[in-house]
């Protein structure tokens, strides 16, 4: 008998969480910070086994189990990973147990219920990604909702009200659509088994109708132009590991779907509609490219190199070829350390100067040389730079697109220029020239567990770009799988 | 007694021992001079254990069998058991959490404690209602009782214009409702719920009948919607909510509700199934307008208890979005689940409802009225665990796993979706999406918010203890709300 390793996955993190929130109270900061580093050193470690233990070259699900949950619908507690899949959840319990360490002293108010709506939603998040019954699906979607929700209203900047709000209303406003999908697909099918509907048989119209149901859901979380403009706000007002969070982890659950339901449930509405997405996502990584170029704030910034990067996956996705699908995912992993990164950045030195302004910068690399270096390495992977991981599914959708159509791939390339120029222009102004002010002069740098977070990041973005195969190998026979499943109609 | 007489009385065991002890309560509280009223509440709380398990030996008598005693005036099935047992927990809540409030508003007199016995009493009657009869009998009972409690703080001049109001338009709804009634019974010839419906199935093949007895379900729908609170016929809900002390308000806002829906069942489910394609689209207008309305009004509340009484016509109207999808092109093969579905939604909307009306309740002390909006602000500063409670309550009202109000919104789209009415889904799930806003506001002044005031949050033991079982109830039903939909299921099937 095999440790239900999922079910661990999902709720080690969830019962630490409760556990942080039972020792509440002011005086127990010091033992509320262990039990959440614990909590989540062990989700991390839970999740190992499953790619220790990941059987490479299967297609379909792993790690299976199925239990009855709500019998009168005939939905199971049914969950899976496969090597679409697998990946997300170790990214998932790896970028909790970094915002753990990260935020050991960012917050001082309400300790408890920080850290406990951190490990909830790290839980959750593995939820989503392992559930293989629609309703599970929807409740674990819906359900991080409510911790993200806390997180950037209580502990965020001084517009967090109104972005909490707009992030909740965004996304619930998709996801009803969504939910409204899942049950005409139930009566379709006499099951939520998300695995019996990419079998099912579904007339165009039907299709075309669906996806729009399930675009409006994923587009926003992805989140998709013109759908974006929740994210920059949620991102600004959000505190440091709550950006990291939402970029690293939750924007992946919108991409997700597409893979996870569109795709393969609505294969030729897919196919039909594939101008409409890659529009969309060509526009995102061009022009938010060039919005990014324009501003000020550095959260905002990387939140609009977030929405130009997810451009890439959307096209990947839609261009139907294994180059572009793989690319889209390894692109989705290494937007997930790199974006982490950035964030953690600027939240270093957020919690030195309080300040996220380029131009309240200028010389930091004469003050914290050791800092100017790792984010300089972040810098270059979020450009794209070969051996680090933001090359490798940059140049693999490319590689795709150039398949697909000449013009769509030079439209696409575009990021490398655009991405190396919001970026590395930052860089510039934040890090290099003269002192710019006392505050700069006065920075302290990295302290040991600084380091340590953002070392572990480094270090897993340059393995990715040097050596991508360990992360490709696992999702190589899936994604194939997809793409048979895809190229099939199923009218 | 003969074994027949024996076994009627034993199914109406628990409106005997109801009745008795309203009387046993009306008569201690005469001669008990004890400003906190003990005996009294002792009584009122013994005489509900005593019902509720009577209610449960006839469950486990009857077997599942539905029976017709008092010569078909009366109903024993299953769920009429069910909707009982969950009134009897909605009145034993409102008489917990109203204890305190009532005595330092010096409000605590025997009357509360009687009238809403009586009441309950009402709403049992009107549950087991079999012939139209017991169905008016029920509901008059309920509503003076009522009535009399919205005008309790006689001093208060928003109190007394909400009694009212509550009365004129009450009795008028009653008008229509006996009209609808007499006409039916005009074609039909009987009272009988059961040989109505037989004779309205009859009936309703000829053009010219059906005519005649579509006008009088007109004025049942009309009655109806009064009862139930539902666009346009809702106009008395925000200030009768408002203006009524808050006890009363969680009382109004529970079990009249459950009475109401068992009487929708009654008369439109039991009564006239051969109607059902008549008065199906009467619902979709009411449920539509009643979401729309509700939701977009609630917004502009400050007032909670008004909030959450536009909050209340949203959610009568969602829920009657599963009575409406029974039948689909005469094909009644969904009617189970989408009743079923509606009765799932009104169970756990008055668990959701009694735990807010709780909440307001907890917060308010001597000389404090908790009842606007910004009187949550800081809550979690001042009281992280109300303020959770108070979180998973609002999140359920909005409809957000993992909480009970999920299920209930999801069984009920699933019925309209089954019966064909895509259209209907998805206009209610947009106002669903409206309601959030207004929701989310409560958690926003809870938990973003700085306190006002630093006053510690503190309530009597007993209340605090159910206080907090009503809000995990919500998310313990969220996790696995298979049982209580099962029961659910097996409520409507023994129709």
């Amino acid at each position: 008998m095999d440790a239900p390793l999922l079910s661990l996955a999902i709720w080690v993190p969830i019962a630490a969480g409760l556990a942080v929130l039972a020792a509440g109270g002011e005086r127990h900061a010091k033992l509320q910070r262990s039990l959440a580093l614990a909590g989540a050193a062990l989700g991390f470690l839970v999740t190992l086994p499953l790619y220790l233990q990941f059987e490479i070259g299967n297609p379909g699900m792993q790690f299976i189990e199925s239990a009855p949950w709500i019998e009168r619908f005939n939905v199971n507690y049914h969950l899976g990973v496969d090597g679409i899949s697998v990946l997300f959840v170790l990214l998932n319990s790896f970028i909790t147990l970094l915002v753990v360490v990260a935020g050991w002293t960012a917050v001082e108010t309400r300790l408890s219920q920080y850290f406990a709506s951190f490990l909830v939603l790290s839980g959750l998040l593995s939820g989503v990604f392992s559930a293989l019954d629609a309703v599970l699906f929807y409740v674990f979607f819906e359900a991080t909702l409510i911790p993200m929700f806390i997180i950037i209203g209580v502990w965020g900047g001084p517009n967090r009200v109104y972005a909490a709000l707009k992030f909740f209303l965004y996304t619930f406003a998709g996801s009803v659509l969504m939910l409204v999908a899942l049950l005409y697909l139930y009566f379709a099918s006499g099951s939520f088994a998300i695995l019996d509907w990419h079998k099912l048989p579904i007339a165009l119209g039907t299709q075309v109708l669906l996806f729009f149901g399930f675009l409006f859901a994923f587009a926003v979380k992805v989140p998709m132009w013109p759908v974006h403009t929740w994210l920059p706000d949620a991102h600004t007002e959000a505190p440091t590991g709550g950006s990291v969070v939402l970029a690293a982890i939750l924007l992946k659950l919108g991409a997700y779907g597409f893979v996870r339901f569109t795709l393969p449930i609505l294969p030729d509405a897919s196919r039909d509609l594939a101008w409409l997405m890659i529009a969309a996502s060509l526009i995102a990584v061009a022009y938010i490219g060039l919005v990014a170029l324009a501003q000020t704030d550095m959260k905002k910034l990387i939140a609009y190199s977030s929405v130009s990067h997810m451009g890439f996956v959307t096209l990947g996705f839609f261009i139907f070829n294994a180059y572009g699908v793989e690319g889209a995912l390894v692109q989705m992993i290494s937007h997930g350390f790199v974006s982490a990164a950035l964030f953690l950045c600027v939240g270093v030195m957020y919690d030195r100067t309080h300040s996220r302004m380029i131009a309240d910068y200028g010389g930091v690399v004469n003050t914290m040389p050791r800092f100017a270096a790792l984010m300089m390495l972040f810098a270059m992977a979020n450009a794209g730079l070969p051996a680090t991981s933001g090359f490798v599914g940059e140049f693999m959708v490319i590689m795709g697109a150039m398949k697909a159509n000449f013009w769509l791939a030079f439209v696409a390339a575009t990021t490398l220029v655009f991405g190396a120029a919001y970026t590395l222009w930052m860089y510039k102004r934040v890090i290099f020239g003269p002192v710019a002010n006392a505050r700069v002069a006065a920075l302290a740098d990295l302290n040991a567990r600084e380091t340590v977070v953002l070392g572990a990041l480094a270090v897993a973005v340059l393995a990715m770009g040097v050596y991508p195969l360990p992360f490709t190998e696992v999702m190589h026979a899936s994604v194939n799988d997809l793409l048979r499943h895809v190229a099939l109609p199923k009218l | 007694m003969s074994a027949d007489a024996f076994f009627t009385t034993v199914r109406v065991l628990p409106e005997i021992l109801l009745l008795a002890g309203a009387c046993v309560v009306m008569i201690v509280d005469v001669y008990a001079k004890d400003e906190r009223r003990r005996a009294a509440y002792a009584v009122a709380h013994a005489t509900l254990l005593l019902a509720f398990l009577a209610t449960l030996a006839v469950v486990y008598e009857s077997g599942g069998v539905r029976y017709e005693v008092l010569n078909g005036l009366f109903v024993s099935d299953r769920m009429s058991h069910l909707l009982k047992l969950a009134s009897y927990l909605a009145v034993s809540a409102a008489l917990v959490y109203s204890r305190q409030y009532l005595l330092e508003r010096g409000l605590l007199r025997g009357e509360f404690i009687t009238l809403l016995l009586f009441a309950l009493l009402g709403m049992m009657v009107l549950i087991s209602a079999g012939s139209f009869l017991t169905l008016y009998l029920g509901l008059e009972l309920m509503s003076l009782c009522l009535y009399a409690m919205v005008a309790l703080d006689r001093d208060s001049p928003v109190a007394t214009e909400a009694a009212m109001k509550y009365f004129v338009l009450g009795a008028l709804s009653s008008g229509l409702l006996l009209y609808g009634m007499s006409m039916i019974y005009g074609a039909t010839g009987t009272l009988d719920i059961s040989e109505v419906a037989a004779a309205v199935a009859k009936l309703a093949s000829s053009e010219v009948e059906r005519s005649f007895l579509v006008f009088g379900l007109v004025f049942l729908v009309a009655g109806l919607a009064f009862k139930i609170g539902v666009v346009p016929f809702h106009m008395w809900i925000p200030d009768v909510y408002h203006g009524a002390p808050t006890p009363v308000t969680l009382v109004i806002s529970s079990g009249p509700k459950i009475a109401a829906f068992a009487m929708a069942v009654r008369l439109l489910v039991n009564g006239t199934p051969a109607l059902a394609a008549d008065w199906q689209p009467m619902l979709v207008l009411l449920a539509l307008l009643s979401m729309a309305l509700g939701n977009i009004a609630a917004i502009a509340q400050s007032n909670l208890k008004r909030m959450l009484a536009y909050s209340a016509i949203a959610h009568m109207g969602f829920m009657l979005l599963g009575l409406l999808s029974g039948w689909s092109a005469g094909d009644g093969a969904n009617a189970a689940d989408a009743y079923s579905a509606a009765l799932f939604y009104i169970i756990v909307y008055a668990v959701m409802s009694v735990g807010a009306f709780g909440v307001l309740l907890y917060l308010s002390r001597a000389g404090f009225e908790c009842e606007n909006l910004e009187d949550m602000r800081g809550l979690n500063r001042r009281s992280p665990w109300w303020a959770f409670v108070m979180l998973i309550i609002m999140f359920s009202l909005t409809g957000i796993p993992p909480t009970a109000g999920f299920y209930a919104k999801l069984a009920v789209l699933s019925a309209v979706v089954s019966a064909g009415h895509v259209w209907l889904a998805v206009a209610a799930v947009m106002f669903s999406l409206v309601g959030a806003f207004y929701y989310l506001r409560v958690v926003k002044l809870m938990y973003f918010d700085e306190p006002r005031e630093t006053v510690a949050v503190d309530g009597p033991p007993g209340m605090r203890l159910l206080l907090s079982a009503n809000g995990l109830a919500l998310l313990a039903v969220g996790i696995l709300p298979q049982p209580l939909m099962a029961v659910c299921f097996a409520a409507i099937t023994g129709l």
